[in-house]
C-alpha cells in the first residue's frame, strides 16, 4: 500500500470505484433504476452521470429482467457494464438472465464469448425492510456455476472488489451488505453504530488499489475456533467473541466465489474448531456448503461438530426482526457449544 | 418535466353543473349526487388523514423500514371504489394504505400492521406493503414493483373460471408498467377475455425517476394497443371523473368483453417513501398541483358551493375522521408486538 488515504462510508467507497473505473476505461457503463439522474437510492452512483455523461450513467426502467440481459449483451460485444439492482430482493425477474445467459456464455460459446459485467445489489437486513428489502439470496448465485459472488464488508474491502469486479472478465455478482453502508454493525440494534470514519477499514486508499477475487481476510486471529463470516455478519462475530471472552479466528470470506479455501483449511486446522455463521435462512445456504467444505478438508482435525449460525427457515419478518436477526447473543451461544465438546 | 397531456382537465376542474355528453371513458363528467359528494369527501379524507398521522408515527419511529403515502392520489382509488359491487376484487402494489382503507378495511387494523403488532391485518408479519383482507376481497399490497399485475390477471381468470361477473381490479404505478411481466399478463387477459380493469396510477414519478426518463411510450393507456386492450386516459385528480371512467370500464369488463386499461393521471405530494430527498422535482411543481388540482379540495369546493353541506358540518366530518385516526394510532402504538414463537407460524415446515 502506498499513497495517500481518505476516511469514507461504504456508499462513498463504492462510488469512488466506480469514479475510478469510469475514468479508467471507456468501456464501463453504469445503469440502473433510479442509478443515473437521481445517483441511487443509497447514492452508490451519485455525481457520476454529471460527470461522465448520461451515455455512460443512466436509468434504466423498472425492468430487472431487460437491464441484466442488455448487460449481458453489451458486456458479450466488450463493453463492461456495471448494474444496480435496487435491492437483492427485486433481482428475481433477471434470475432467468443470470442463470441462463450470463453465467453460461463463456462455456457454451466455447470461450469466444464473456461476460465481463457486474450485478451490483444491496443485501441483508437489519433496517426493518421485512420480507421484500432484508433478503440475503446469496445461496442462489453461488448454486450456479460460471458466476463469481462476492460480500464486501468495509468501505475498504468494498472499493478494492469493486475495482477487481469490474476488472473481471466473468460475470460477478456484488453483495453490498446495507447494514454497513455506514458504519461496522454488530447486531446490537439498541446501541449507536459506530461511523465509517472511527474504524479502521473506513481509510481507503484513494488511488487504483484493487483487492483479488477470492481471497478472504483474517479479521480477528484466534486460537479456540474458527468463524466463518461475511458481510455484516463478521462485526457480528467481532462482538460474540468479545463477550464471550472465547478466543476466536474471525475469517472474513470477502468472496464466497471463488472460494478461499486455503485460509478457512489453515484456520481450522490450527483452531479444531468452526462455527458458520450467516444472515440467510438456514436450510441450503451457503453455509452447508462451507460446513461441507470444512468437513472434508478437516475432518481429521475438528474436535466438534462444525456449527451453523443462520437466519431461520422463515420469510424475513417485519415485527421481530431482532428474533430473526442472528446477532451476537445467538452466535455467542454456539461458540459456547462447540466449545464444550 | 413536460407537461401531461390531460385531456380536458383545465376546463373539467372549473366545470359547474355540466351534463355529460361524452362517455366516461372520453373524459365526460356525470355530477355526483349529494350523497356522492359527501361520501368521497369522507374517503379521500380518511385516507389523508390516515396518511398523515402514518407519516408521524413513522417520524416518531413507531413505524420502521418503508412507508409509501397515497397523500394526492386519493381520487384513484376512492372513485374506482365507488363503481365497483362486493365480490370484486382489489390487488395492488406497496402504496396500498389507502386501497385498504377504500375497501372498507379498518383504519386500526392497517395502522397496527404498520406498526407491527398483534392486531394487524397480517398480524404483524407483512408491515406496509403486505396486507390482505379476505373479507373486503383486497388480494395485497405487495412489494415488488409489477408482480401483482400478474396475480390480478389469474384473479380474473377465477372469476371467468367460476362464471361469476366479478371485475378484478389490478392497480400499478407508471414504474410497474415497464415490467416485462406485466405485458405477458396484457397477453394472457386477452387472448383468454379476462375480466380485468389495470390502472395505471400514472403519479409521473418512479421512485425518484420521471417517466419521460424511464418510458419510451409515456401515454401509459397506449400501452395494452399491441394486444388490442382499449385503454383511457382519466383526470385522476377529479373523483368524479374516475367514477364515470371506472364505471364504463367496469361494465364492460362485467360483460364478458375482456381487459381494459385506465390510465389515471395522478400526483403524489410526498416522497416516494419516507426516506427520498425529492430532488427530482421542484417545490413548485409539487405546490402547484396541491394549490390547484387538490382531490379532496376539489369536492370541497363543490360542497359548499351547492350547500351539501356548510364550513362546520364539514369540520364535523374532519373531527371524525380525525378521532378514527388517533384511535387506530392508539391502537397501533398500544398493542402488543406478536409473540416470537408467530415467527414459526403460517410457513412450511
Amino acid at each position: 500500500m502506498s499513497g495517500s488515504t481518505t476516511r469514507m462510508t461504504m456508499i462513498e467507497a463504492i462510488r469512488t470505484a466506480h469514479d475510478l473505473a469510469m475514468e479508467r476505461d471507456d468501456k464501463v457503463v453504469v445503469f440502473g433504476e433510479d442509478v443515473g439522474y437521481f445517483g441511487g437510492v443509497f447514492r452508490c452512483t451519485a455525481g457520476l452521470q454529471k460527470k461522465y455523461g448520461s451515455h455512460r450513467c443512466f436509468d434504466a426502467p423498472i425492468n430487472e429482467s431487460g437491464i441484466v440481459g442488455a448487460a449481458i449483451g453489451m458486456s458479450t460485444y466488450g463493453l463492461k457494464p456495471v448494474v444496480e439492482i435496487q435491492f437483492a430482493d427485486y433481482v428475481y425477474p433477471a434470475y432467468d438472465q443470470i442463470v441462463s445467459e450470463a453465467a453460461r456464455m463463456r462455456h457454451r460459446s466455447g470461450g469466444q464469448f464473456t461476460c465481463p459485467m457486474v450485478i451490483r445489489m444491496p443485501t441483508g437486513g437489519g433496517i426493518f425492510g421485512g420480507q421484500t428489502h432484508s433478503q440475503s439470496p446469496e445461496a442462489l448465485f453461488t448454486h450456479v456455476s460460471g458466476l463469481k459472488v462476492v460480500v464486501p464488508s468495509s468501505p475498504y474491502d468494498a472499493k478494492g472488489l469493486l475495482l477487481s469486479a469490474i476488472d473481471d472478465p466473468d460475470p460477478v455478482i456484488f453483495l453490498e451488505p446495507k447494514r454497513l453502508y455506514n458504519g461496522p454493525f454488530d447486531g446490537h440494534h439498541d446501541r449507536p453504530v459506530t461511523p465509517w470514519k472511527n474504524h479502521p477499514l473506513g481509510e481507503v486508499p484513494d488511488g487504483y488499489e484493487t483487492i483479488p477475487l477470492g481471497k478472504a481476510a483474517i479479521r480477528r486471529e484466534g486460537s479456540e475456533v474458527t468463524i466463518l463470516a461475511y458481510g455484516t455478519m463478521v462485526y457480528v462475530a467481532e462482538a460474540a467473541a468479545k463477550e464471550t471472552g472465547i478466543d476466536a479466528e474471525i475469517i472474513d470470506l470477502r468472496t464466497l466465489l471463488p472460494l478461499d479455501i486455503e485460509a478457512i483449511t489453515e484456520s481450522v486446522k490450527k483452531t479444531g474448531r468452526c462455527v458458520v455463521i450467516h444472515e440467510a435462512t438456514r436450510t441450503s445456504g451457503f453455509g452447508a456448503e462451507l460446513s461441507a467444505t470444512v468437513q472434508e478438508a478437516c475432518f481429521y482435525h475438528l474436535e466438534a461438530p462444525v456449527l451453523r449460525v443462520t437466519g431461520w427457515d422463515t420469510p424475513y419478518p417485519h415485527a421481530q426482526e431482532w428474533a430473526y436477526f442472528p446477532g451476537p447473543d445467538r452466535v455467542g451461544r454456539a461458540l459456547r457449544e462447540v466449545m464444550e465438546d | 418535466m413536460a407537461p401531461r397531456k390531460q385531456s380536458g382537465s383545465t376546463s373539467r376542474k372549473t366545470t359547474r353543473g355540466s351534463t355529460a355528453t361524452k362517455s366516461g371513458l372520453e373524459g365526460g363528467i356525470t355530477d355526483f349526487s349529494k350523497d356522492q359528494e359527501l361520501d368521497s369527501y369522507r374517503e379521500m379524507l380518511l385516507i389523508r388523514r390516515f396518511e398523515e398521522k402514518a407519516g408521524q408515527l413513522y417520524g416518531m419511529g413507531f413505524i420502521g423500514g418503508f412507508c409509501h403515502l397515497y397523500i394526492g392520489q386519493e381520487a384513484v382509488v376512492v372513485g374506482m371504489q365507488m363503481a365497483l359491487k362486493p365480490g370484486d376484487e382489489v390487488i395492488t402494489g406497496y402504496r396500498d394504505h389507502g386501497h385498504m382503507l377504500a375497501t372498507g378495511m379498518e383504519a386500526r387494523g392497517v395502522m397496527a400492521e404498520l406498526t407491527g403488532r398483534r392486531g394487524g391485518y397480517s398480524k404483524g408479519k407483512g408491515g406496509s406493503m403486505h396486507m390482505f383482507s379476505k373479507e373486503k376481497h383486497f388480494y395485497g399490497g405487495h412489494g415488488i414493483v409489477g408482480a401483482q399485475v400478474s396475480l390480478g390477471t389469474g384473479l380474473a381468470f377465477a372469476n371467468r373460471y367460476r362464471e361469476n361477473d366479478n371485475v378484478s381490479l389490478t392497480y400499478f404505478g407508471d414504474g410497474a408498467a415497464n415490467q416485462g411481466q406485466v405485458y405477458e399478463s396484457f397477453n394472457m387477459a386477452a387472448l383468454w377475455k379476462l375480466p380485468v380493469v389495470y390502472i395505471i396510477e400514472n403519479n409521473r414519478y418512479a421512485m425518484g425517476t420521471s417517466t419521460a426518463r424511464a418510458s419510451a411510450q409515456a401515454d401509459f393507456s397506449l400501452r395494452g394497443k399491441s394486444f388490442g386492450i382499449p385503454g383511457y386516459q382519466v383526470d385522476g385528480m377529479d373523483v368524479r371523473a374516475v367514477h364515470a371512467a371506472g364505471m364504463e370500464a367496469v361494465e364492460h369488463c362485467r360483460s364478458g368483453k375482456g381487459p381494459l386499461i385506465l390510465e389515471m393521471l395522478t400526483y403524489r405530494y410526498r416522497g416516494h417513501s419516507m426516506s427520498d430527498p425529492a430532488k427530482y422535482r421542484s417545490k413548485d411543481e409539487v405546490q402547484k398541483m396541491r394549490s390547484e388540482r387538490d382531490p379532496i379540495e376539489q369536492v370541497k369546493a363543490r360542497i359548499l358551493e351547492k350547500k351539501y353541506a356548510s364550513e362546520d358540518e364539514l369540520k364535523q366530518v374532519d373531527k371524525k375522521i380525525r378521532d378514527i385516526v388517533a384511535d387506530s394510532a392508539d391502537f397501533a402504538q398500544s398493542d402488543p408486538e406478536p409473540d416470537v414463537s408467530e415467527l414459526y407460524t403460517d410457513i412450511l415446515l
